[in-house]
């Protein structure tokens, strides 16, 4: 049975309709990356199946954690199941945190709280996390305040912080996109390695399918509010299937291989209170037909064992011929 | 190719934290920069946070005097800011923010906007600024009907080709560009990369590329040079430096970019955080997170050394592995 699970998931803020029924599954110690560009709904599916919407959305659908129904659950039923049972990083370590309260304290009120673990026991448990994410010296420095740490380090504060309740899954927002390139590695490896130590299930939204490759089993791509296609990361990188998710791929530039020109997906994303008739996609899809324009594609279980929902799913091997290590690059490297 | 602009001995640095019962601190963001940029030529500057890019950006734009070195533009001095020379060659000098929301009026309408420059430097008669702004707007791709919009009404990629657009106003023969694609989706990312490249080829223009996204400087840049705490530590053409980084930095640089469907394949895992400017280690900046360092890069400072058409500073170059060598240890 599946950790979590989201079916048909609807939100609506103000009468206008961002997530049109998101469906995702969770498997206990599974880790899955979300990917899409800003504003496809890839956080609000998260923040809405936590209950952290603000009140004027409107939300439908079902979301059970282990069978348990969280959809307008109880406060208190929520409050256990937040930060216990799944705990959120967000992108911004430095505004998540307090700023005028010791890192040793933030610590302390999340080990209370979920594990109620109070003074020296507190304490110790506090400076084992801290030691675990990677913070040197940790029991000198868990009295600072978070403007002491850098931001690297505020971040592994955050994991430490997620960790205190010893959750079964990690939904991490962003976490390294505010990040220099050297310290997203290093973010990366503990998220991997905490993972592999602890077995907890993780979500990894990204708009960076790099990082999703270094730390997922899996990933669902989004467009517009919907789940366009979703496999193994090494099936779904190597042979794409959906327009949207070859374009995404095909946006951007290797470190490899020979220099070429970037190619952009033509168009913008759509505004979601004008969403285009049929596939959101179709009037940036150069595979769209008139079919495209007028029905809303369904997301089926393909062969591989992903999903796709598309018409005219791009066929095996569009992608290869960049993939490959040209000749001439070879030499370059040598 | 001739030299445009040409830093030598390029040094900036803050005084911060001054307080009544604090001495203040010195920060050297920018430490002796030497630096030729040739007509033409897109170079690109990498580096993370605090290593000093954009200040040298601005200062190679002129609009941050130097506290020390030389900045000669085609030969000449640069000429000190507000003087009426230094306000002629802001024609030829544009430079592009990151966030284009912040960089634009939102009480103005984006033709109005574009067309900004053409007032305040006279050069164009007022009935033809209309054509020139919508020859511009086509230019960077936006459609005539955008031109009474407000930038809120826009999205983030069309807005940063209306700043592009009012950049290119002037026909200048220099652009630095902060950060250009940062803030965008990497859709809309590849198409003002795109942008910025056939602009290069048809003006012939000069650019300065600040990034800390490799991909994206590799794909675009001509040469580029990689910044470590105010410093440079290796330099070459984009090409050779991904392909085969020489300075230990670089090379963690180059590995920590995973790639897509990848991951990391081979990687360099650096210690400890990005170094703060006002604490400067001794010798090489780079020592304390450097996998190669001994007692000598502690005490000694490397010098930007030239080998070929490449640079690099660090005083285990030698044994520092090259990319092969990389290739085999992680094989």
């Amino acid at each position: 049975m599946s950790l979590i699970s989201i079916k048909d998931l609807r939100v609506s803020f103000d009468g206008v309709q961002v997530l049109h029924g998101i469906n995702l599954q969770v498997g206990k110690g599974e880790s899955i990356g979300l990917v899409g560009e800003s504003g496809c709904g890839k956080s609000v599916t998260w923040l809405a199946a936590l209950g952290l919407l603000p009140q004027r959305a409107q939300f439908s659908g079902s979301v059970t954690l282990e069978g348990r129904e969280l959809v307008n659950a109880s406060r208190g039923e929520l409050e256990q199941v937040r930060g216990g049972r799944i705990a959120m990083i967000f992108q911004d370590p430095s505004s998540s945190l307090n700023p005028v309260q010791r890192v040793g304290k933030q610590l302390d009120e999340s080990l209370r709280l979920h594990r109620r673990l109070s003074g020296a026991t507190a304490r110790a448990e506090a400076i084992r996390l801290l030691d675990l994410v990677g913070i040197p010296s940790a029991k000198t420095r868990i009295d600072l305040y978070p403007h002491e740490f850098s931001g690297g380090q505020c971040q592994r504060i955050m994991i430490a912080m997620a960790l205190a309740g010893e959750p079964d899954l990690l939904i991490a927002d962003e976490p390294t996109t505010a990040l220099d390139a050297t310290i997203q590695a290093q973010i990366l490896d503990l998220l991997a390695t905490i993972r592999h130590e602890t077995g907890m299930a993780m979500v990894f939204i990204s708009h960076d399918l790099g990082a999703v490759s270094a730390v997922c089993d899996r990933a669902a791509v989004m467009y517009a509010g919907r789940v366009v296609e979703q496999n193994h990361i090494g099936e779904l990188f190597d042979n794409p299937r959906h327009p949207y998710t070859v374009g995404l791929f095909e946006a951007i530039p290797e470190l490899q291989g020979p220099r070429r020109r970037l190619q952009p997906i033509n168009g913008t994303v759509p505004n979601p209170r004008h969403l285009p008739r049929g596939c959101a996609f179709s009037p940036r899809c150069a595979h769209a037909s008139d079919f495209c324009r007028s029905a809303q594609p369904a997301l089926l279980l393909q062969p591989d064992g992903g999903q796709v929902a598309c018409f005219h799913p791009v066929r095996e091997s569009a992608l290869t011929p960049r993939r490959t290590f040209s000749p001439a690059s070879a030499e370059l490297a040598a | 190719m001739s030299v445009l602009l040409q830093a030598s001995g390029l040094c900036q640095q803050y005084t911060t934290g001054t307080t009544l019962f604090k001495h203040p601190t010195v920060v050297r963001a920018v430490d002796s920069i030497d630096l030729e940029i040739r007509e033409g030529e897109i170079v690109g500057i990498v580096g993370e946070s605090g290593s000093g890019k954009s200040t040298l950006g601005r200062m190679l734009l002129g609009i941050e005097p130097p506290y020390r070195g030389e900045l000669t533009w085609r030969g000449a001095p640069m000429p000190a800011p507000g003087t009426p020379e230094w306000r002629r060659l802001r024609r030829e000098m544009q430079l592009i923010f990151q966030d284009p929301l912040a960089a634009l009026d939102r009480r103005m309408t984006i033709a109005d906007q574009i067309g900004e420059p053409f007032e305040i430097h006279g050069l164009v008669p007022r009935e033809a600024i209309r054509d020139r702004v919508s020859e511009l707007m086509g230019k960077v791709g936006l459609r005539p009907d955008q031109a009474g919009r407000y930038p809120h009404e826009l999205s983030g990629g069309q807005r940063q080709r209306v700043v592009i657009a009012r950049a290119l106003a002037m026909a200048p023969k220099f652009l630095v560009c902060d950060e250009p694609v940062s803030a965008l989706d990497v859709s809309i990312q590849a198409q003002v990369v795109n942008l910025l490249y056939d602009l290069q080829l048809e003006e012939g223009l000069t650019m300065v590329f600040i990034s800390h996204d490799l991909k994206v400087v590799r794909n675009l840049c001509d040469r580029v040079v990689v910044m470590y705490l105010g410093r440079i530590v290796e330099e070459g053409p984009a090409d050779e430096i991904f392909a085969n980084p020489r300075h230990p930095y670089t090379q963690a640089l180059v590995s920590s970019v995973p790639s897509a469907g990848r991951g990391h394949a081979k990687r360099i895992l650096l210690q400890g955080d990005p170094p703060n400017p006002a604490s400067r280690p001794s010798g090489c900046a780079f020592h304390p997170r450097c996998h190669l360092a001994d007692a000598a890069c502690k005490a000694r400072a490397p010098a930007l050394i030239r080998d070929g058409h490449r640079l690099a500073a660090c005083l285990k170059l030698r044994a520092a592995p090259n990319q092969d060598q990389i290739r085999e240890i992680h094989a």
